[in-house]
Protein backbone atom coordinates (compact mmCIF):
# COMPACT_ATOMS: atom_id res chain seq x y z
CA UNK A 1 0.00 0.00 0.00
CA UNK A 2 2.60 2.48 1.29
CA UNK A 3 4.53 1.75 -2.01
CA UNK A 4 1.49 2.31 -4.50
CA UNK A 5 0.59 5.51 -2.52
CA UNK A 6 4.02 6.46 -2.85
CA UNK A 7 4.23 5.59 -6.98
CA UNK A 8 0.65 6.92 -7.85
CA UNK A 9 0.44 10.77 -8.19
CA UNK A 10 -1.45 12.89 -5.59
CA UNK A 11 -5.18 12.61 -5.63
CA UNK A 12 -5.75 16.29 -3.79
CA UNK A 13 -3.53 17.63 -6.91
CA UNK A 14 -5.63 18.13 -9.60
CA UNK A 15 -5.12 18.90 -13.04
CA UNK A 16 -5.89 21.72 -14.57
CA UNK A 17 -7.92 20.32 -17.88
CA UNK A 18 -10.07 18.60 -15.09
CA UNK A 19 -10.79 21.83 -12.97
CA UNK A 20 -11.55 23.29 -16.36
CA UNK A 21 -14.15 20.72 -17.35
CA UNK A 22 -16.13 21.02 -14.27
CA UNK A 23 -15.96 24.44 -14.67
CA UNK A 24 -17.47 24.52 -18.04
CA UNK A 25 -19.91 21.34 -16.75
CA UNK A 26 -21.56 23.49 -13.79
CA UNK A 27 -21.41 26.44 -15.46
CA UNK A 28 -23.79 24.73 -18.33
CA UNK A 29 -25.78 23.79 -15.30
CA UNK A 30 -26.09 26.86 -13.42
CA UNK A 31 -27.26 28.38 -17.14
CA UNK A 32 -29.69 25.84 -17.33
CA UNK A 33 -30.96 26.11 -14.38
CA UNK A 34 -31.25 30.07 -14.01
CA UNK A 35 -32.57 30.55 -17.52
CA UNK A 36 -35.13 27.66 -17.40
CA UNK A 37 -35.63 25.38 -15.01
CA UNK A 38 -35.82 27.86 -11.82
CA UNK A 39 -38.49 30.18 -13.41
CA UNK A 40 -40.63 27.50 -14.73
CA UNK A 41 -40.40 26.50 -11.48
CA UNK A 42 -41.41 29.70 -9.90
CA UNK A 43 -44.27 30.00 -12.46
CA UNK A 44 -45.62 26.91 -10.82
CA UNK A 45 -45.26 27.67 -7.56
CA UNK A 46 -46.63 31.44 -8.12
CA UNK A 47 -49.72 29.65 -10.21
CA UNK A 48 -50.46 26.79 -7.56
CA UNK A 49 -49.96 30.14 -4.69
CA UNK A 50 -52.38 32.24 -6.76
CA UNK A 51 -55.09 29.01 -7.26
CA UNK A 52 -55.04 28.13 -3.93
CA UNK A 53 -55.81 31.89 -2.77
CA UNK A 54 -58.23 32.20 -5.70
CA UNK A 55 -60.18 29.32 -4.12
CA UNK A 56 -60.08 30.41 -0.62
CA UNK A 57 -61.31 33.99 -1.89
CA UNK A 58 -64.18 32.26 -3.69
CA UNK A 59 -64.95 30.61 -1.03
CA UNK A 60 -65.65 33.03 1.37
CA UNK A 61 -67.50 34.93 -1.07
CA UNK A 62 -69.34 32.40 -1.05
CA UNK A 63 -69.44 31.78 2.05
CA UNK A 64 -70.59 35.57 2.45
CA UNK A 65 -73.05 34.74 0.03
CA UNK A 66 -74.47 32.18 1.81
CA UNK A 67 -74.61 34.24 5.16
CA UNK A 68 -76.61 37.23 3.00
CA UNK A 69 -78.93 34.54 1.66
CA UNK A 70 -79.67 33.01 5.17
CA UNK A 71 -80.03 36.84 6.82
CA UNK A 72 -82.75 37.45 3.64
CA UNK A 73 -84.55 34.37 4.36
CA UNK A 74 -84.81 34.78 8.37
CA UNK A 75 -85.73 38.17 7.54
CA UNK A 76 -88.78 37.13 4.63
CA UNK A 77 -89.70 34.39 7.44
CA UNK A 78 -90.11 37.39 9.95
CA UNK A 79 -91.81 39.55 7.80
CA UNK A 80 -93.82 36.65 6.72
CA UNK A 81 -94.45 35.78 10.77
CA UNK A 82 -95.88 39.38 11.24
CA UNK A 83 -97.91 39.89 8.19
CA UNK A 84 -99.55 36.22 8.97
CA UNK A 85 -99.75 37.67 12.78
CA UNK A 86 -101.60 40.91 11.43
CA UNK A 87 -103.70 39.09 8.96
CA UNK A 88 -104.98 36.78 11.85
CA UNK A 89 -105.55 39.73 13.94
CA UNK A 90 -107.43 41.18 10.78
CA UNK A 91 -109.10 38.18 10.29
CA UNK A 92 -110.35 38.10 13.75
CA UNK A 93 -111.35 41.46 14.44
CA UNK A 94 -113.49 41.17 10.70
CA UNK A 95 -114.93 38.02 12.34
CA UNK A 96 -115.99 39.60 14.95
CA UNK A 97 -117.23 42.37 13.38
CA UNK A 98 -119.18 40.25 11.10
CA UNK A 99 -120.77 38.20 13.75
CA UNK A 100 -121.84 41.14 15.54
CA UNK A 101 -123.31 42.71 12.15
CA UNK A 102 -125.54 38.97 12.18
CA UNK A 103 -126.06 39.54 15.54
CA UNK A 104 -127.48 42.70 15.37
CA UNK A 105 -129.47 41.24 11.70
CA UNK A 106 -130.59 38.62 13.56
CA UNK A 107 -132.27 41.12 15.93
CA UNK A 108 -133.48 43.52 13.90
CA UNK A 109 -134.79 40.50 11.80
CA UNK A 110 -136.42 39.14 15.30
CA UNK A 111 -137.47 42.68 16.44
CA UNK A 112 -139.42 42.74 12.76
CA UNK A 113 -140.78 39.65 12.59
CA UNK A 114 -141.77 40.19 16.33
CA UNK A 115 -143.29 43.68 14.98
CA UNK A 116 -145.06 42.08 12.20
CA UNK A 117 -146.89 39.38 14.39
CA UNK A 118 -148.07 41.83 16.78
CA UNK A 119 -149.49 44.17 14.18
CA UNK A 120 -150.89 40.56 12.16
CA UNK A 121 -152.36 40.17 15.67
CA UNK A 122 -153.83 43.78 15.84
CA UNK A 123 -155.65 43.04 12.47
CA UNK A 124 -156.97 39.84 13.36
CA UNK A 125 -158.18 41.59 16.23
CA UNK A 126 -159.73 44.36 14.54
CA UNK A 127 -161.20 42.10 12.17
CA UNK A 128 -162.34 40.03 14.98
CA UNK A 129 -164.19 42.49 16.84
CA UNK A 130 -165.40 44.40 14.04
CA UNK A 131 -167.62 40.76 13.31
CA UNK A 132 -168.46 40.48 16.78
CA UNK A 133 -169.68 43.68 16.49
CA UNK A 134 -171.92 43.06 14.09
CA UNK A 135 -172.98 39.84 15.02
CA UNK A 136 -173.57 40.90 18.80
CA UNK A 137 -175.73 43.83 17.13
CA UNK A 138 -177.94 41.87 15.00
CA UNK A 139 -178.30 38.84 17.53
CA UNK A 140 -179.36 41.27 20.31
CA UNK A 141 -181.88 43.17 17.61
CA UNK A 142 -183.41 39.60 16.80
CA UNK A 143 -183.26 38.88 20.06
CA UNK A 144 -185.06 42.12 21.08
CA UNK A 145 -187.31 41.57 18.16
CA UNK A 146 -188.59 38.28 19.53
CA UNK A 147 -189.22 39.41 23.16
CA UNK A 148 -191.04 42.34 21.35
CA UNK A 149 -193.16 40.25 19.01
CA UNK A 150 -192.05 42.05 16.31
CA UNK A 151 -189.47 42.60 13.61
CA UNK A 152 -186.97 45.11 14.53
CA UNK A 153 -184.53 44.67 12.53
CA UNK A 154 -185.19 47.30 10.05
CA UNK A 155 -185.97 49.87 12.23
CA UNK A 156 -182.80 49.04 14.40
CA UNK A 157 -180.82 49.08 10.92
CA UNK A 158 -182.24 52.46 10.59
CA UNK A 159 -181.73 54.45 13.61
CA UNK A 160 -178.43 52.74 14.62
CA UNK A 161 -179.53 52.14 17.99
CA UNK A 162 -177.27 49.06 18.39
CA UNK A 163 -174.42 51.05 17.24
CA UNK A 164 -174.58 53.91 19.21
CA UNK A 165 -175.43 51.89 22.33
CA UNK A 166 -171.96 50.06 21.85
CA UNK A 167 -170.09 53.19 20.53
CA UNK A 168 -171.64 54.38 24.21
CA UNK A 169 -169.91 51.34 25.89
CA UNK A 170 -166.74 51.69 24.24
CA UNK A 171 -166.65 55.21 25.18
CA UNK A 172 -167.73 54.03 28.98
CA UNK A 173 -164.72 51.61 29.03
CA UNK A 174 -162.37 54.24 27.72
CA UNK A 175 -163.24 56.93 30.26
CA UNK A 176 -163.76 54.54 33.78
CA UNK A 177 -160.50 52.37 32.86
CA UNK A 178 -157.78 53.87 30.84
CA UNK A 179 -155.46 50.94 31.35
CA UNK A 180 -157.79 48.57 29.90
CA UNK A 181 -158.76 46.65 33.09
CA UNK A 182 -161.53 48.66 33.50
CA UNK A 183 -162.58 47.58 30.26
CA UNK A 184 -162.04 44.02 31.44
CA UNK A 185 -164.70 44.11 34.49
CA UNK A 186 -167.14 46.40 32.31
CA UNK A 187 -167.63 43.72 29.41
CA UNK A 188 -166.86 40.10 29.06
CA UNK A 189 -166.55 41.41 25.21
CA UNK A 190 -163.07 44.14 25.84
CA UNK A 191 -161.67 40.71 27.96
CA UNK A 192 -158.80 40.06 25.20
CA UNK A 193 -158.18 43.23 24.08
CA UNK A 194 -157.51 44.74 28.00
CA UNK A 195 -155.63 41.37 28.64
CA UNK A 196 -153.22 40.80 26.01
CA UNK B 1 -20.48 -22.35 -7.04
CA UNK B 2 -17.69 -20.82 -8.94
CA UNK B 3 -18.24 -19.99 -11.89
CA UNK B 4 -15.63 -20.46 -14.89
CA UNK B 5 -15.48 -17.00 -15.92
CA UNK B 6 -15.31 -15.34 -12.46
CA UNK B 7 -12.24 -17.85 -11.73
CA UNK B 8 -10.96 -16.61 -15.19
CA UNK B 9 -11.15 -13.27 -13.66
CA UNK B 10 -9.94 -13.66 -10.29
CA UNK B 11 -6.86 -15.37 -11.48
CA UNK B 12 -6.52 -12.12 -14.34
CA UNK B 13 -6.81 -9.93 -11.32
CA UNK B 14 -4.21 -11.92 -9.13
CA UNK B 15 -1.84 -11.99 -11.50
CA UNK B 16 -2.39 -8.49 -12.87
CA UNK B 17 -2.02 -7.58 -8.82
CA UNK B 18 1.02 -9.44 -7.49
CA UNK B 19 2.41 -12.20 -9.64
CA UNK B 20 2.73 -14.07 -6.51
CA UNK B 21 -0.71 -14.85 -5.95
CA UNK B 22 -1.83 -13.23 -3.01
CA UNK B 23 -4.70 -10.57 -2.95
CA UNK B 24 -3.42 -6.82 -3.88
CA UNK B 25 -5.98 -4.65 -2.57
CA UNK B 26 -7.00 -1.81 -5.08
CA UNK B 27 -5.27 1.46 -4.65
CA UNK B 28 -5.28 5.11 -5.97
CA UNK B 29 -4.58 4.10 -9.53
CA UNK B 30 -8.45 2.83 -9.55
CA UNK B 31 -9.57 6.46 -9.74
CA UNK B 32 -6.49 7.10 -13.01
CA UNK B 33 -8.36 4.85 -15.76
CA UNK B 34 -6.16 5.71 -18.76
CA UNK B 35 -7.40 8.32 -21.09
CA UNK B 36 -9.45 8.04 -23.98
CA UNK B 37 -7.93 11.13 -26.05
CA UNK B 38 -5.33 13.40 -24.61
CA UNK B 39 -5.21 16.88 -26.24
CA UNK B 40 -3.65 20.19 -25.44
CA UNK B 41 -5.11 23.79 -25.84
CA UNK B 42 -3.08 27.00 -24.71
CA UNK B 43 -0.97 24.81 -22.93
CA UNK B 44 -3.14 23.04 -21.03
CA UNK B 45 -3.14 19.64 -21.65
CA UNK B 46 -6.75 17.84 -21.34
CA UNK B 47 -7.47 13.94 -20.41
CA UNK B 48 -10.58 12.70 -21.45
CA UNK B 49 -11.13 9.36 -19.41
CA UNK B 50 -13.92 7.69 -18.91
CA UNK B 51 -14.55 9.50 -15.59
CA UNK B 52 -14.58 12.60 -17.59
CA UNK B 53 -17.22 11.06 -19.67
CA UNK B 54 -19.77 9.99 -16.86
CA UNK B 55 -19.26 13.96 -15.69
CA UNK B 56 -20.95 14.78 -18.87
CA UNK B 57 -23.18 12.22 -18.83
CA UNK B 58 -24.55 12.95 -15.62
CA UNK B 59 -25.02 16.48 -15.66
CA UNK B 60 -26.66 15.97 -19.24
CA UNK B 61 -28.83 13.18 -17.60
CA UNK B 62 -29.66 15.72 -15.01
CA UNK B 63 -30.38 18.34 -17.30
CA UNK B 64 -32.78 16.46 -19.31
CA UNK B 65 -34.51 15.36 -16.22
CA UNK B 66 -34.95 19.06 -14.98
CA UNK B 67 -36.21 20.00 -18.56
CA UNK B 68 -38.44 17.26 -19.06
CA UNK B 69 -39.73 18.31 -15.25
CA UNK B 70 -40.81 21.68 -15.87
CA UNK B 71 -41.19 21.20 -20.13
CA UNK B 72 -45.28 21.55 -19.36
CA UNK B 73 -45.66 23.01 -16.03
CA UNK B 74 -48.59 22.38 -14.20
CA UNK B 75 -50.62 23.35 -10.91
CA UNK B 76 -51.23 19.35 -11.01
CA UNK B 77 -48.01 17.78 -11.63
CA UNK B 78 -47.21 14.89 -13.06
CA UNK B 79 -45.14 12.27 -11.64
CA UNK B 80 -42.01 13.63 -13.46
CA UNK B 81 -42.44 17.31 -12.38
CA UNK B 82 -43.61 15.86 -9.23
CA UNK B 83 -39.89 14.63 -8.43
CA UNK B 84 -38.18 17.57 -9.89
CA UNK B 85 -40.53 20.09 -8.31
CA UNK B 86 -39.51 17.78 -4.62
CA UNK B 87 -35.99 18.69 -5.44
CA UNK B 88 -36.47 21.95 -6.28
CA UNK B 89 -38.45 22.93 -3.27
CA UNK B 90 -36.29 20.98 -0.53
CA UNK B 91 -33.27 23.58 -1.61
CA UNK B 92 -35.22 26.49 -2.16
CA UNK B 93 -37.67 26.29 0.74
CA UNK B 94 -35.44 24.52 2.82
CA UNK B 95 -32.02 25.50 2.09
CA UNK B 96 -32.60 28.89 0.33
CA UNK B 97 -35.33 30.64 2.64
CA UNK B 98 -35.05 28.63 5.73
CA UNK B 99 -31.19 28.45 6.19
CA UNK B 100 -30.25 31.52 3.81
CA UNK B 101 -33.07 33.61 5.31
CA UNK B 102 -35.52 36.24 4.36
CA UNK B 103 -32.98 37.57 1.37
CA UNK B 104 -32.33 33.86 0.10
CA UNK B 105 -34.89 33.41 -2.84
CA UNK B 106 -32.62 34.69 -5.53
CA UNK B 107 -29.98 32.08 -4.44
CA UNK B 108 -31.85 29.21 -4.91
CA UNK B 109 -31.46 28.64 -8.89
CA UNK B 110 -27.48 28.54 -7.75
CA UNK B 111 -27.93 26.58 -4.61
CA UNK B 112 -30.38 24.14 -6.75
CA UNK B 113 -27.57 23.94 -9.25
CA UNK B 114 -25.14 22.90 -6.84
CA UNK B 115 -27.50 20.45 -5.31
CA UNK B 116 -28.38 18.66 -8.72
CA UNK B 117 -25.20 18.90 -10.12
CA UNK B 118 -23.38 17.26 -7.13
CA UNK B 119 -26.13 14.88 -6.69
CA UNK B 120 -25.82 13.40 -10.29
CA UNK B 121 -22.45 13.26 -10.20
CA UNK B 122 -22.70 11.45 -6.71
CA UNK B 123 -25.07 8.72 -8.35
CA UNK B 124 -22.55 7.25 -11.18
CA UNK B 125 -20.90 6.30 -8.00
CA UNK B 126 -23.52 3.21 -7.84
CA UNK B 127 -25.19 2.75 -11.48
CA UNK B 128 -23.70 0.07 -13.37
CA UNK B 129 -21.28 0.14 -15.61
CA UNK B 130 -20.08 3.95 -14.28
CA UNK B 131 -19.50 2.88 -10.59
CA UNK B 132 -17.58 5.80 -9.83
CA UNK B 133 -18.43 9.65 -9.07
CA UNK B 134 -16.74 12.58 -10.77
CA UNK B 135 -16.71 14.05 -7.38
CA UNK B 136 -13.86 11.09 -6.30
CA UNK B 137 -11.51 13.48 -8.39
CA UNK B 138 -10.64 16.50 -6.24
CA UNK B 139 -10.49 18.83 -9.14
CA UNK B 140 -14.51 18.85 -9.76
CA UNK B 141 -15.67 19.12 -5.92
CA UNK B 142 -12.53 22.18 -5.78
CA UNK B 143 -14.16 23.84 -8.91
CA UNK B 144 -17.50 24.16 -6.93
CA UNK B 145 -15.82 25.10 -3.15
CA UNK B 146 -14.16 27.69 -4.51
CA UNK B 147 -17.00 29.16 -7.31
CA UNK B 148 -19.11 28.95 -3.44
CA UNK B 149 -16.11 30.89 -1.50
CA UNK B 150 -16.06 33.61 -4.49
CA UNK B 151 -20.01 33.76 -4.12
CA UNK B 152 -19.95 33.86 -0.31
CA UNK B 153 -17.10 36.65 0.22
CA UNK B 154 -18.20 39.11 -2.81
CA UNK B 155 -22.22 38.54 -1.21
CA UNK B 156 -20.77 39.38 1.76
CA UNK B 157 -19.32 42.36 0.41
CA UNK B 158 -21.88 43.82 -1.53
CA UNK B 159 -24.55 43.28 1.49
CA UNK B 160 -22.34 44.91 4.18
CA UNK B 161 -19.72 46.61 2.48
CA UNK B 162 -16.33 45.90 2.22
CA UNK B 163 -15.08 47.38 5.08
CA UNK B 164 -18.17 46.13 7.59
CA UNK B 165 -17.56 42.81 6.17
CA UNK B 166 -13.83 41.98 6.50
CA UNK B 167 -14.10 44.37 9.65
CA UNK B 168 -16.18 41.64 11.50
CA UNK B 169 -13.80 38.90 10.11
CA UNK B 170 -10.47 40.33 11.81
CA UNK B 171 -12.57 41.45 14.81
CA UNK B 172 -15.47 39.53 15.57
CA UNK B 173 -17.88 42.00 17.59
CA UNK B 174 -18.25 40.80 21.31
CA UNK B 175 -14.85 39.27 21.46
CA UNK B 176 -12.89 40.99 24.79
CA UNK B 177 -9.95 42.77 22.66
CA UNK B 178 -7.21 40.59 24.56
CA UNK B 179 -8.44 37.68 22.51
CA UNK B 180 -8.36 38.64 19.39
CA UNK B 181 -4.96 37.50 19.49
CA UNK B 182 -6.34 34.19 19.32
CA UNK B 183 -9.61 35.11 17.70
CA UNK B 184 -8.84 36.50 15.22
CA UNK B 185 -6.72 33.95 13.30
CA UNK B 186 -8.65 31.27 13.69
CA UNK B 187 -11.51 33.49 12.09
CA UNK B 188 -8.82 34.56 8.70
CA UNK B 189 -7.98 30.91 8.83
CA UNK B 190 -11.96 29.77 8.71
CA UNK B 191 -13.44 32.48 6.40
CA UNK B 192 -11.17 32.02 3.87
CA UNK B 193 -9.42 28.85 3.91
CA UNK B 194 -11.09 26.10 5.99
CA UNK B 195 -14.73 26.66 4.62
CA UNK B 196 -13.69 26.29 1.12
CA UNK B 197 -11.07 23.46 1.48
CA UNK B 198 -13.75 21.60 3.88
CA UNK B 199 -16.46 21.95 1.33
CA UNK B 200 -14.42 20.52 -1.35
CA UNK B 201 -12.15 17.96 0.63
CA UNK B 202 -15.58 16.14 2.52
CA UNK B 203 -17.49 15.74 -0.66
CA UNK B 204 -14.22 14.64 -2.73
CA UNK B 205 -13.13 12.20 0.21
CA UNK B 206 -16.91 10.74 0.83
CA UNK B 207 -17.13 9.75 -2.45
CA UNK B 208 -13.23 8.60 -2.89
CA UNK B 209 -13.88 6.47 0.41
CA UNK B 210 -17.18 5.01 -0.97
CA UNK B 211 -15.42 4.12 -4.06
CA UNK B 212 -13.12 2.34 -2.61
CA UNK B 213 -14.82 0.21 -0.17
CA UNK B 214 -16.81 -0.34 -2.97
CA UNK B 215 -14.16 -1.91 -5.26
CA UNK B 216 -12.36 -3.60 -2.02
CA UNK B 217 -15.33 -6.09 -1.27
CA UNK B 218 -16.28 -6.47 -4.72
CA UNK B 219 -12.83 -7.25 -5.91
CA UNK B 220 -12.34 -9.26 -2.89
CA UNK B 221 -15.68 -11.28 -3.22
CA UNK B 222 -13.86 -12.10 -6.89
CA UNK B 223 -10.83 -13.33 -5.15
CA UNK B 224 -12.42 -15.31 -2.69
CA UNK B 225 -14.61 -16.46 -4.97
CA UNK B 226 -11.76 -17.62 -7.39
CA UNK B 227 -9.54 -19.75 -4.60
CA UNK B 228 -9.27 -23.20 -4.66
CA UNK B 229 -9.17 -23.67 -0.89
CA UNK B 230 -11.47 -23.25 1.71
CA UNK B 231 -11.58 -19.51 1.69
CA UNK B 232 -14.13 -19.25 -0.85
CA UNK B 233 -16.68 -19.86 1.71
CA UNK B 234 -16.09 -16.07 2.62
CA UNK B 235 -16.80 -14.98 -0.76
CA UNK B 236 -20.66 -14.32 0.10
CA UNK B 237 -19.82 -12.62 2.93
CA UNK B 238 -17.62 -10.11 0.98
CA UNK B 239 -20.13 -9.68 -2.05
CA UNK B 240 -23.33 -9.26 0.50
CA UNK B 241 -21.05 -6.65 2.37
CA UNK B 242 -20.47 -4.83 -1.37
CA UNK B 243 -24.24 -5.22 -1.46
CA UNK B 244 -24.83 -3.89 1.82
CA UNK B 245 -22.59 -1.15 1.23
CA UNK B 246 -23.92 -0.37 -2.26
CA UNK B 247 -26.96 1.20 0.03
CA UNK B 248 -24.76 2.68 2.14
CA UNK B 249 -23.27 4.46 -0.14
CA UNK B 250 -26.89 5.40 -1.65
CA UNK B 251 -27.13 7.40 1.71
CA UNK B 252 -23.85 9.03 1.73
CA UNK B 253 -24.74 10.46 -2.29
CA UNK B 254 -27.88 12.31 -0.98
CA UNK B 255 -26.26 13.69 2.84
CA UNK B 256 -23.10 14.71 0.97
CA UNK B 257 -24.94 16.84 -2.29
CA UNK B 258 -27.16 18.00 0.36
CA UNK B 259 -24.53 18.67 3.45
CA UNK B 260 -22.52 20.66 0.76
CA UNK B 261 -26.06 22.51 -0.13
CA UNK B 262 -26.46 23.15 3.59
CA UNK B 263 -23.54 24.54 4.14
CA UNK B 264 -23.05 26.86 1.41
CA UNK B 265 -26.41 27.98 2.78
CA UNK B 266 -25.41 28.65 6.36
CA UNK B 267 -22.57 30.72 4.94
CA UNK B 268 -24.53 32.94 2.79
CA UNK B 269 -26.34 33.42 5.78
CA UNK B 270 -23.24 34.73 7.42
CA UNK B 271 -22.84 37.27 4.82
CA UNK B 272 -26.05 38.36 3.79
CA UNK B 273 -26.82 39.23 7.88
CA UNK B 274 -24.05 41.09 9.91
CA UNK B 275 -22.82 39.00 13.15
CA UNK B 276 -24.48 40.65 15.83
Amino acid sequence: MSILAAEGPNPLIPPVGEIIIGLIAFAIVLLVLFKFVAPRFEQVFRARREAIEGGIERAEAMQAEAKAALEQYRAQLAEARTEAAQIRDQARAEGQQILEELRAQAQQESARIVARGEEQLATSRQQVVNELRGQIGRLAVDLAGRVVGESLEDQARRSGTVDRFLDQLDGMAAGTSPDGRGGATGSAVYAPQGDR
Amino acid sequence: MVTSSALERGGVLAVESDPGGGFVAPGIEEFYPPAIAEFSVLGIDFEITRITIILWVATLAMLAFLIAAVRKPAIVPGKLQFIGESGYSLVRDGIARDVVGPKGLPFAPFLASLFFFILANNLMAIIPFAQISPMSRFAFPLVLAVICFVIYVWIGIREQGAGRYFKDILFLPGVPKPMYILVTPIEILQNFVVRPFTLAVRLFANMFAGHMLLVVFSLGAVYLFSRDNFSFIFGPVSALMAIVMTFFELLVIFLQAYVFTVLMGTYLNGSIEAEH
